[in-house]
């Protein structure tokens, strides 16, 4: 018997009975379905962390004060509690230094608090930046409107700020039409200049609300620390992607010189783009094969309902098998059968799978962006062969059993069977 | 002497449970090609035995059978299956028709096994023609009555040309009236088309109207009586 009758009669017998053959592949549609819709989330957090993290910026790395191995202080903990140096001005200065440090293109050093933005009555609290004018290229910041501090706000240590547009909405209701507002600063003064391009949310949280003015004011008048010229972090920009490792390196050993830190115990950390990407890939990457395994365990639950009910209908049709064997039907006659009915069975939910799978992902997706996450969840190709195949797999290996069970009966036996 | 079936010292050895039932003892027969049968025998004389035996179903324990000149006794289960695809046709006493089928559809099964594909549909109308069905062809079963639906069974086992035609107790499921046109179709096509018959059943008016009868008693050859024997007899 071909292939082709094998497949035609296959779907005679399963339209046969329509609500089992209904109900046995609505469970490997369900498992299916689940795969490829946790996949797709998993790609879609992956992408999306991904997205992120390179919006903070190109070729870029990342001074901190403070050791990433020992406690206490970690990356971004600021100054730490123990003999760790401070990073100041002076650092920053000397990785400017194109003789120590060929791979460095730009430093950006700058100092972080928190504080209160007023402007008629409106409140919000947010992150003051103190920054100089590099940190705009080294960040990759662009401005919806007005210009960025220049070297003439620094050395005049002038009044003036750049916010991000949720501080400006959260403070004038709206992000545009505000430069040459003046606010207040924790009670000081500032005209706005300038607003920046909504970038969504980041690593270190949304960008979007933010107030960045000159270093110098902020040195001065805002943000105060405990030694002269003490920096936060310093942003430093490599000359080129392929630059960065050196660039890590050629910063530390700067760093090191400059502080006289003991050999392998540095009181600062260098963390690269890189670091953030190949970190963060490594939890998504958990994550999805975690989501996924969860769903593949109902695919192999769907893959137990078909075997139940071929073996049901093995029993059933004992005595079909028995008369089948009897006009010539040989066991591969039988064997092939069956199989193709478990096959059709699973590899039809496998595609109505894929389908349901693909609306869950959109409509998850759908719900994120409603709820303002920048999230779009990715169904990819690997996704689909990995499900299909799993599935039809599946229907061939749950399918196995019940069928050499047919193929083996007696003909004799099969016939007599009530 | 063209002999279709060639039965040597038969023997059919069961185990039920922890005792050894011999269904057959070392029984011989030959039958000649065109000719017609009766085994007959009551219930547990092993006449169900001699059926699977003959029909290629089952092996003897012991013993030698030639079926149109194929030995069958040492056979694997798929040459089995091949005999019994080219070599033999059955109609069982409960119709045994597939209800997802049309009568085309099931007439064609045993085509479909034997991997023809040309002429299939062509050869199955045929065979329901031949049996008077040909206005019932896409019908299924359910919407037949119990003759018509033994005729399809009839058709079914002749469209492959068998050597032999095994029925098993064919009118047993049909009132007397239907039986009997059952059973004249079926020498009807014994006459016309020179097929082998061989009627299992314990119906003597039905063993009455075949050429020669073969008693079994215990398992043993009890009585084989030919027309010539019987018209001695008379």
């Amino acid at each position: 018997m071909s292939f082709t009758q094998a497949i035609f009669e296959a779907l005679e017998s399963l339209n046969g009975n329509k609500m089992r053959s209904g109900l046995t592949v609505l469970g490997i549609v369900i498992g299916v379905a689940a795969v490829i819709a946790m996949l797709a989330v998993g790609n879609g957090a992956q992408a999306s962390i991904t997205g992120s993290i390179s919006s903070i910026g190109t070729n870029l790395l990342f001074v901190f004060s403070g050791s990433a191995d020992g406690p206490p202080g970690g990356p971004g903990s600021g100054r730490s509690g123990n003999n760790d140096r401070p990073l100041t001005l002076s650092d920053a200065d000397a990785l400017k230094d194109p003789f120590a440090a060929p791979s460095v293109e730009l430093v950006a050093p700058a100092i972080q608090g928190n504080g209160t933005l007023t402007f008629a009555g409106e409140n919000s609290t947010t992150t003051i930046s103190g920054v100089t004018p590099d940190y705009a290229i080294v960040r990759n910041m662009e401005l919806a409107e007005g210009e960025f501090i220049n070297q003439e706000h620094i050395l005049g240590r002038m009044s003036v700020v750049i916010l991000g547009p949720e501080s400006a909405i959260a403070i004038f209701g709206h992000a545009d039409g505000v430069v040459g507002e003046t606010i207040r600063i924790e009670g000081q003064p500032f005209r706005v200049i300038g607003v920046t391009v909504a970038k969504g949310g980041g690593a270190f949280g949304s960008e979007d609300n933010a107030a960045y003015i000159p270093f110098t004011t902020a040195q001065a008048r805002l943000i105060k620390r405990g030694v002269r010229d003490e920096v936060d972090v310093i942003f430093i920009q490599a000359v080129s992607a392929e630059a960065v490792p050196s660039a890590s390196e050629e910063v530390s050993n700067i760093i090191r010189q400059r502080h006289r830190t003991p050999i392998g115990i540095d009181d600062f950390t260098v963390f690269t783009q890189q670091d953030f990407l190949s970190t963060f890939a490594t939890i998504t990457g958990v994550l999805t094969i975690f989501l996924g395994g969860i769903a593949g365990i109902s695919l192999l639950v769907g893959g137990i309902g078909i075997m139940n009910i071929m073996l049901v209908s093995v029993t059933e049709r004992t005595r079909e098998i028995g008369l089948r064997k009897a006009l010539g039907a040989r066991k591969k006659d039988i064997l092939l059968q069956f199989l193709t009915e478990s096959s059709l069975l699973s590899l039809i939910g496998g595609v109505i799978g894929i389908m349901f799978g693909w609306l869950i992902a959109f409509v998850v997706g759908k719900v994120a962006t409603a709820t303002g996450n920048n999230f779009t969840p990715i169904v990819g190709t690997d996704a689909i062969i990995l499900s299909t195949s799993f599935s039809a797999i599946i229907g061939l290996f749950f399918g196995i059993y019940p069928a050499s069970r047919a193929a083996n009966l007696e003909p004799v036996e099969a016939l007599r069977y009530e | 002497m063209d002999w279709v079936i060639e039965a040597h010292n038969l023997t059919k050895t069961y185990m039920m449970g922890e005792f050894e039932v011999q269904a057959l003892r070392n029984v011989s027969f030959n039958i000649e090609r065109g000719e017609m049968v009766s085994i007959m025998g009551p219930s547990g004389s092993g006449k169900s035995t001699m059926m699977n035996t003959l029909g290629c179903l089952d092996r003897p324990t012991s013993g030698e059978y030639i079926l149109d000149g194929e030995s069958v006794s040492e056979m694997n289960d798929d040459q089995l299956a091949s005999v019994r695809n080219r070599k033999v046709g059955f109609v069982f006493q409960s119709f045994n028709l597939l209800s997802r089928l049309t009568a085309l559809g099931n007439v064609e099964l045993p085509l479909r096994y034997a991997g023809i594909t040309e002429g299939r549909r062509e050869r199955a109308q045929a065979a329901l023609e031949a049996v008077g069905l040909k206005d019932r062809m896409t019908h299924r079963p359910y919407e037949l009555s119990g003759g018509q639906q033994q005729r399809v069974a009839v058709a079914r086992s002749l469209v492959n040309n068998p050597a032999i035609i095994m029925a098993d107790e064919p009118t047993g499921n049909l009132d007397s009236k239907v039986g009997k046109e059952i059973m004249n179709l079926l020498l009807a096509l014994n006459k016309e088309r020179g097929t082998t018959l061989i009627i299992v059943t314990h119906d003597p008016n039905i063993a009455e109207q075949t050429q020669r009868v073969i008693r079994l008693r215990d398992g043993e050859l009890d009585l084989d009586v030919t027309a010539e024997d019987k018209g001695r007899k008379k």
